[in-house]
């Protein structure tokens, strides 16, 4: 048997214009004679050789900023449209927490670059002193920190409509991710400011190039709103509002105005453009839901979906749910079409307004089937079917749609979407 | 009243803690208000607070006439939003429309895709102007004058049988008018529990 130290003699000639290339010489960071301690990091190796025994050798040195494996590429689905989307790919994810950097994507105009040093949080209106306040003011009062998901209300929206096989968890749920949010209650700031018992409503503004508006009732403001800016443990990133964003839990992404630079208190809505001629929600009694925040509960199974295959034997089903309404607290799943239901497994304390993870072990034996989830909320709500949906909204209401979704599993063990539940 | 002694002394403590705030270092539990941000004057607020609401009462001086703002969206809307405002695809939605299959909001029970146009679908005029001025031309955006603005909407508004082709706008004549479909916009009425809506 070829010992370690063997392997690395052996291998050692072969390898080693690849090894100084990934990695330096040695060298004595703690000791301050060691000038080398003190130069720039190496760059991370750019093809690290993957060896046949990891052991043999010494790995990569350490670096400013970690990367994934390259055999780990999740990526989102970028459109190339300055108001495009960009969705999670929740196929590729696990827990509960979405990376940053594939935290879903929805901008009206653009990602602005914006100095915080200059940006300033304007709040006016009803109120006895309008103030600005900086990212460094607001780092400044008592923080918060929860984990909450987003949601855009359009998620799923074309999976409701027109569902077809080769559909994915990005494609269907990828406007949703959930995040650990940091940031000061609104309430704090509105206590700062002085706001006035006559504000009902409260306009919220970005400073992207579309100054994106939607007006938000005092009372969710009062409630749970937050001026967030840290996510994941790190400042916000550009795409997710830096340096500062509203953030309403539960409530319909849009709505969580990104880039914030301006909040107006005042008595009635303003009846922007992304509160009338969008994000408001067509019924097929001819009228049409307008200020509809609101997350109803919903899940989707991640893993096996679409264009998974398959083999016989034991597997978790595994996958998100939420709610914005507060916790989920049963998520159930089932292998038979929807005849028969099960408890799934929570794998985390589900929280109010944020993604749990679900899983239930499943042995497949072989032959058709379709598997689904169904998540129940803390008010009693049950995710409903399609069907359902259809019935109580009409086919052309695709804002907040939330069906139970399947996956039907073909003899030959291919995986392929479900919708029509 | 009565108070049992361990609620009495969690009182007392609460007390202490509120009002000790000679410590060396600083009080440690800090006031309702903590003083920070920036004084801002009226005519900081000004500049970003630019904003109308559906009574208008926000609208600037200035007019704008039909004619004139089908001259400015033939020059800077068309591109995007198509010479008859029927949109594009990419995401430059359809603006003028009213075609007679998406009379009557038939949207929500609509299983092929309609139009929702500023005609057919947006129940406030004023929105027109409020969104026209902040965020379009998409790549120019904020360069628009408040008569062009005017005359846009006015544009908009008429190519959209809301108003005649010989209308003039200005902030009065803006705020008095009522969109088709006005009235087809109702709150929100799902509130979790057992029911589906």
């Amino acid at each position: 048997m070829t010992s370690r130290r063997d392997m690395l003699t052996k291998t050692a000639g072969a390898l080693s214009g690849a090894m100084i290339v990934g990695v330096p010489p040695l060298r004595d960071a703690q000791n301050p004679r060691d000038r080398r301690a003190a130069q720039a990091p190496a760059a991370p190796p750019a093809e690290q050789p993957m060896l046949d025994d990891p052991t043999s050798a010494p790995g990569a040195p350490t670096s400013a900023v970690g990367v994934r494996s390259p055999q780990v590429a999740p990526v989102r689905t970028p459109t190339g449209l300055i108001q495009g989307s960009s969705l999670t790919p929740h196929q590729s994810l696990s827990g509960t927490i979405t990376p940053a950097d594939l935290h879903f994507e929805r901008h009206h105009a653009g990602v602005p670059a914006i100095d915080a040093a200059k940006h300033e949080l304007i709040i006016h209106g009803l109120v006895e002193r309008t103030l600005a306040f900086t990212l460094a003011d607001l780092q400044r009062f008592p923080r918060v920190t929860h984990t909450y998901f987003i949601e855009c209300s359009g998620n799923g929206g074309g999976a409701f409509r027109r569902p077809r096989p080769e559909m994915t968890p990005q494609q269907i749920a990828g406007l949703t991710s959930n995040s650990e949010w940091t940031g000061v209650p609104l309430r704090t700031l509105l206590n700062e400011v002085g706001a006035s018992r006559e504000a009902t409503w409260v306009l919220a503004e970005g400073s992207d190039a579309a100054e994106l508006t939607r007006s938000i009732p005092m009372s969710k403001i009062m409630d749970d709103a937050l001026i967030a800016w840290g996510q994941n443990g790190e400042p916000l990133r550009p795409a997710q509002g830096y340096p500062m964003r509203l953030l309403l839990p539960g409530w319909e992404g849009n709505a969580c105005v990104k880039w914030l630079r301006r909040l107006e208190l005042g008595t009635r809505p303003w009846m922007t453009r992304e509160e009338t001629s969008k994000y408001t929600d067509p019924l097929k009694d001819g009228t049409a839901r307008q200020f509809s925040f609101e997350v109803d509960a919903k899940s989707i199974i991640t893993s096996p979906v679409y264009p998974d295959k398959i083999t016989r034997g034991w597997r978790p089903i595994s996958g998100i749910a939420w709610s914005g309404r507060g916790r989920i607290t049963r998520v159930e799943v089932s292998t038979d079409g929807g005849a028969t239901w099960r408890n799934a497994n929570l794998l985390t304390t589900p929280t109010p307004k944020a993604h749990v993870r679900f899983e239930r072990m499943w042995e497949w034996t072989g032959g058709e089937t379709i598997l689904m989830s169904r998540a129940t909320d803390e008010t009693g709500y049950v995710q409903p079917t399609r069907t359902a949906l259809i019935e109580a909204r009409g086919i052309g209401t695709s804002y907040h749609s939330n069906p139970i979704y399947g996956w039907k599993v073909a003899s030959d063990g291919g995986v392929a979407f479900h919708g029509e539940t | 009243m009565r108070m049992r002694p361990a609620l009495i002394a969690a009182a007392v403590m609460a007390l202490c803690a509120c009002g000790d705030a000679s410590g060396a270092g600083g009080a440690d539990a800090s006031p309702s208000r903590l003083g920070l941000g920036r004084e801002v004057a009226p005519h900081e607020v000004a500049k970003f607070d630019r904003d109308v609401g559906p009574d208008g009462a926000e609208l600037p001086p200035g007019q704008g006439t039909v004619a004139e703002g089908a001259t400015i969206y033939a020059a800077k809307c068309a591109s995007c939003h198509g010479a008859k405002g029927e949109g594009m695809t990419g995401g430059f939605p359809a603006v003028i429309g009213r075609p007679a299959n998406a009379e009557g909001f038939p949207f929500g029970g609509s299983s092929e895709p309609l139009d929702r146009t500023i005609g057919n679908y947006w129940p406030y005029a004023t929105t027109v102007f409020d969104y026209v001025r902040r965020a379009m031309p998409q790549l120019t955006p904020g360069t628009l004058s408040d008569a062009e603005v005017y005359s846009l909407t006015a544009y908009l508004l008429a190519a959209n049988q809301v108003i005649p082709m010989d209308a003039t706008l200005d902030a009065a004549s803006l705020r008095a008018v009522k969109m088709p479909y006005q009235d087809r916009f109702v709150p929100d009425n799902r509130k979790g529990g057992r029911e589906v809506k």
